[in-house]
């Protein structure tokens, strides 16, 4: 019996989990993916909000802020790659500038520090690239660029390490209220079997699919739609061609699309949005990636497009009402919903743990525990060393001196320390989401077969069922003339 | 941290430096320094399994680990030096070479010259953006080759292949060979990237449909590759309508074009031809950086190994005349200009007074042409026709250009290489 159990291991149940270790309760996650970061959290635009968009009042807005204000703090704490670049939106000739003056005011009124209108000749100080179109500007200095899978991960490796039990490639089948709490039926999908975890309290963190498990036990009923985003990531070479994430001004067209740097030096482009029916439907789209050429160019000109090394989707949890949805169900005492968790969600995740996790610790009246570990240490990266500390380390760790990914030069040592650090890695992209090692312009061709052999060696695992990111897809299927 | 010292580095110890190596040594060069990054000498030859290598050079039909033996041998012979599983991190514009490996950790080299012979990769799925999902199954045909031949997996069993460069071609025989089904090999352009003999030994002796003119629209599977739809391509390279095929197949293959990789080279500050994504170099191979010289696929994508080999001599001979004699930056430079249908030449330069007698220019053309001619001209007058009855871009092209000739022409400008009409 578990005092809480979160479904979900996106950036939302994981800064959840986190929060909650400080308590002394028993606690787990559950998450149907055979890695954190699999779902929402890993294919989104990467950014810290600043919070002018959110409209005033809202959950979106108040979290927004109070997560943004948080991240200095959590990324120090948890070492979490995070710059605050500062936010533009920018306004073009063929646009009224009072969208910017009205976007001044949500800020005000929301407490966003710092934003002002820049006018032409100041913005090309700021950003040479903007296009010739673009008049103005909002400036907001408390934007900022973060890795999400990073900031999941070190919400979930620090839950783990203080005692929060994390289950993978377990899907939840069913919930039924009973008399001590929830019945959580779920299915192992790695295994077949069938296994029920109980707990006092449940929180629904399941991203696209939360509305799904709200509808199990509440007559509340919640509907999200999954909305598609596709992306395009450009190569380092191209990833200063613009240092504050720039914003489009929404139009007639739509929200327009974004072009920033990313937090580890590449360029992101994106992204569109259309409504699915498909829940898993993370394809991309020739016109899709048209789009994102053709709206782009509208804020940020002779974006190198020809640089492109990888497009990817995301899927936004769009819920009817529009708003985060946070709290106990009215009908299902117990069952705690954090749904419909769409931009600014990643921003938000920071303030909705602290949110959450204050809400459960009243319910089940928990007290802080003593030994509550705070400080969670990522990845070692020896490119940030001097070349005679990285001697020092490569004397300790030879494989620290063994290149495996020549693109982003990520050693052997960097992929074993993603693979035997908490919640380590266990397939490629989940050695890829550590360590960047596959992430560079030549996208694993060179990296993918050398680090199968060290999953293979490290976790006693058969060729034949490393994946690429879990159950189904294998890799290499057989011997040669033995398929 | 000591600096270790030599006259000559070399990064890559595939067919390029090897073969640089042994004519640098040749040429008087004594403390050469291989830089491999991989387990072994040989590069990418020893994943080609397949023969064909060394028609030109050895005049027989060698596999690759083959062909790279012979060289390798002679680098062994001459006692050169060389350090595997060793990745050069940096080369500065003063000829600091920064590397590393597990036993000395990250290490600092001066030398005189260096020559870069890095080799290529290959366009990946996201380069080419293709739309779909990104399930596993899509591999570059070189990852499935190495998956294949050096460690005897099969990446799948039902294959659709994209590109018709010779890695691809190569591919889809050897993956039916080992058991698989190719179902069919989809190339964008209206013509093959690769050479007219893998398309004979490798398609048609195994009946896989080669269709010209058309590209992966849809990739199906969210976990692994389910299903590949092509579609076949107007003028404008986009997909029609109407014309999608849709195959059922596990495994999706990419051989869509080769890219130098001069990431180093960059860092060094050398300059690069858009065109070939190569250094741009004169008749002595040497870049636009004083002793810095580049050969084989770093320097332009080749179509035969032979051709990296000859290279690779020309690189070594200079580098080793710039170590014993110092620079001839200073002497008299002739450009020659590429046009109609000639899409670059490397060199980019001739030196009328330090060339050798015979430098060869290589070049791709852009289009298939049938019967005409590869024209040179010195300014405008025109010095040589040369018919050829067909050219494509898949295979490279060359012009000789002779010293003694030029010697003639005292205040020329330039020389151009055009393909005109017979």
């Amino acid at each position: 019996m578990y005092d809480v159990a979160i479904i979900g291991a996106g950036v939302v149940g994981s800064a959840i989990s986190r929060e909650l270790s400080r308590y002394q309760a028993n606690i787990c996650v559950i998450e149907k993916e055979e890695d954190v970061c699999n779902g929402t959290s890993k294919a989104n635009s990467a950014i810290i909000h600043a919070g002018f968009d959110a409209k005033p009042n809202s959950l979106k807005a108040k979290l927004n802020v109070r997560g943004n204000e948080l991240m200095d703090a959590i990324s120090e704490e948890l070492d979490i790659p995070f710059t605050r670049n500062g936010a533009l939106v920018v306004c073009t000739k063929d646009q009224d500038r009072s969208g910017l003056t009205i976007l001044l005011e949500k800020a005000a009124i929301n407490g966003v520090p710092g934003c002002r209108i820049v006018e032409r000749e100041e913005l090309l100080q700021m950003e040479p690239n903007v296009a010739d179109d673009v008049t103005c500007a909002l400036y907001a200095p408390t934007g900022g660029i973060v890795c999400p899978f990073h900031m999941t991960m070190a919400f979930a490796e620090n839950a783990n390490v203080n005692g929060v039990s994390f289950f993978l490639n377990t899907e939840v089948k069913h919930i039924q209220k009973n008399e001590n709490g929830y019945a959580i039926e779920t299915l192992h999908t790695d295994t077949n079997e069938v296994e029920t975890y109980e707990a006092k309290v449940v929180i629904n963190a399941a991203g696209v699919y939360a509305d799904e498990l709200n509808n199990m036990v509440s007559e509340h009923k919640l509907h999200i739609t999954a909305r598609k985003g596709e992306y395009c990531l450009l190569d380092k070479d191209a990833g200063a061609h613009v240092k504050h994430t720039v914003f489009q001004l929404p139009s007639k067209m739509g929200k327009g699309v974004l072009v920033t740097p990313t937090v580890h030096g590449n360029l992101l482009v994106g992204p569109t949005a259309l409504d699915v029916k498909d829940k898993e439907s993370l394809s991309t789209t020739g016109e899709g990636l048209a789009f994102l050429s053709l709206t782009s160019a509208l804020s940020v000109k002779n974006v190198p497009m020809r640089q492109v090394i990888t497009s990817f989707s995301g899927l936004r949890a769009h819920e009817d009402g529009n708003d985060f949805v946070i709290g106990e169900a009215e009908d299902a005492k117990g069952f705690v919903n954090v749904a419909g968790i769409e931009s600014p969600g990643l921003t938000s995740a920071p303030a909705i743990g602290e949110m959450v996790a204050g809400l459960v610790k009243e319910m089940l009246s928990l007290s802080e525990k003593d030994n509550f570990v705070a400080k969670r240490t990522g990845l070692l990266h020896p490119q940030t060393l001097t070349i005679e500390e990285r001697n020092a380390l490569i004397k300790k760790q030879p494989a620290y001196g063994n290149i495996i990914c020549r693109c982003e030069m990520i050693s052997e040592g960097e992929i074993l320390d993603a693979i035997h650090r908490p919640l380590g890695a266990r397939s490629l992209d989940g050695v890829k989401r550590r360590t960047r090692a596959g992430m560079g312009r030549c996208q694993a061709g060179f990296c993918s077969p050398r680090t199968m052999e060290i999953l293979e060696r490290e976790l006693g695992m058969s060729m034949f069922s490393i994946t690429k990111n879990g159950v189904g897809s294998n890799i290499v299927i057989g011997y040669n003339k033995e398929v | 941290m000591t600096m270790k010292q030599y006259d000559l580095v070399i990064v890559g110890g595939g067919p390029a430096g090897l073969a640089a190596a042994v004519a640098a040594k040749d040429n008087g060069v004594d403390n050469i320094l291989i830089i491999e990054r991989d387990k072994e000498l040989g590069g990418i030859l020893n994943q080609c399994i397949h023969n064909g290598f060394g028609l030109h050079t050895f005049k027989e039909e060698l596999t690759g680990p083959e062909y790279a033996s012979r060289f390798i041998d002679q680098v062994l012979e001459r006692n050169i030096e060389y350090k595997l599983n060793t990745m050069v991190m940096d080369i500065a514009a003063d000829k600091t070479v920064t590397a590393m490996n597990r036993e000395e950790g990250m290490f600092q080299i001066h030398t005189k010259a260096v020559i870069l012979a890095m080799g290529c990769r290959e366009r990946s799925r996201g380069a080419l953006n293709i739309p779909g999902y990104r399930p596993a199954g899509v591999f570059s045909a070189g990852t499935a080759q190495r998956l294949v031949n050096m460690e005897g997996y099969m990446p799948g069993k039902k294959v659709v292949i994209l590109g018709s460069g010779d890695i691809g071609l190569i591919m889809a025989r050897r993956m039916t060979l080992e058991g698989a089904e190719v179902k069919v090999v989809a190339e964008l352009m209206p013509y093959s990237g690769g050479l007219k003999r893998n398309i004979v030994q490798c398609l048609d002796d195994f009946d896989i449909p080669l269709k010209l003119s058309h590209t992966v629209v849809d990739i199906e599977g969210k976990n692994r590759v389910e299903a590949v739809t092509i579609a076949e391509v107007g003028l404008d390279r986009k997909p029609i309508a109407g014309t999608e095929i849709r195959y059922e197949c596990d495994t999706l293959l990419l051989s869509c074009g080769l890219i130098p990789e001069n990431e180093l080279s960059k860092s060094a500050g050398v300059t690069l031809n858009p065109i070939t994504s190569g250094p741009i170099v004169g008749d002595n191979l040497e870049t636009n950086i004083d002793g810095v010289f580049a050969c084989g696929n770093v320097l332009h994508v080749h179509d035969l190994v032979d051709y990296v080999s000859q290279e690779a001599i020309v690189a070594g001979k200079n580098a080793a005349d710039y170590i014993q004699n110092g620079t001839k930056a200073d002497t008299k430079r002739v450009e020659i200009v590429a046009e109609s249908g000639v899409r670059y030449t490397v060199p980019k330069y001739v030196r009328p007074e330090e060339m050798e007698e015979n430098v060869t220019v290589r070049f791709r053309v852009g289009d298939v042409y049938k019967n005409c001619v590869i024209a040179t001209y010195y300014d405008d007058e025109l010095i040589n026709k040369r018919k050829r009855p067909v050219m494509a871009p898949g295979e490279m092209e060359q012009v000789i250009l002779s010293k003694k000739k030029l010697a003639e022409y005292q205040n020329l400008g330039k020389i151009t290489i055009r393909i005109e009409e017979a």
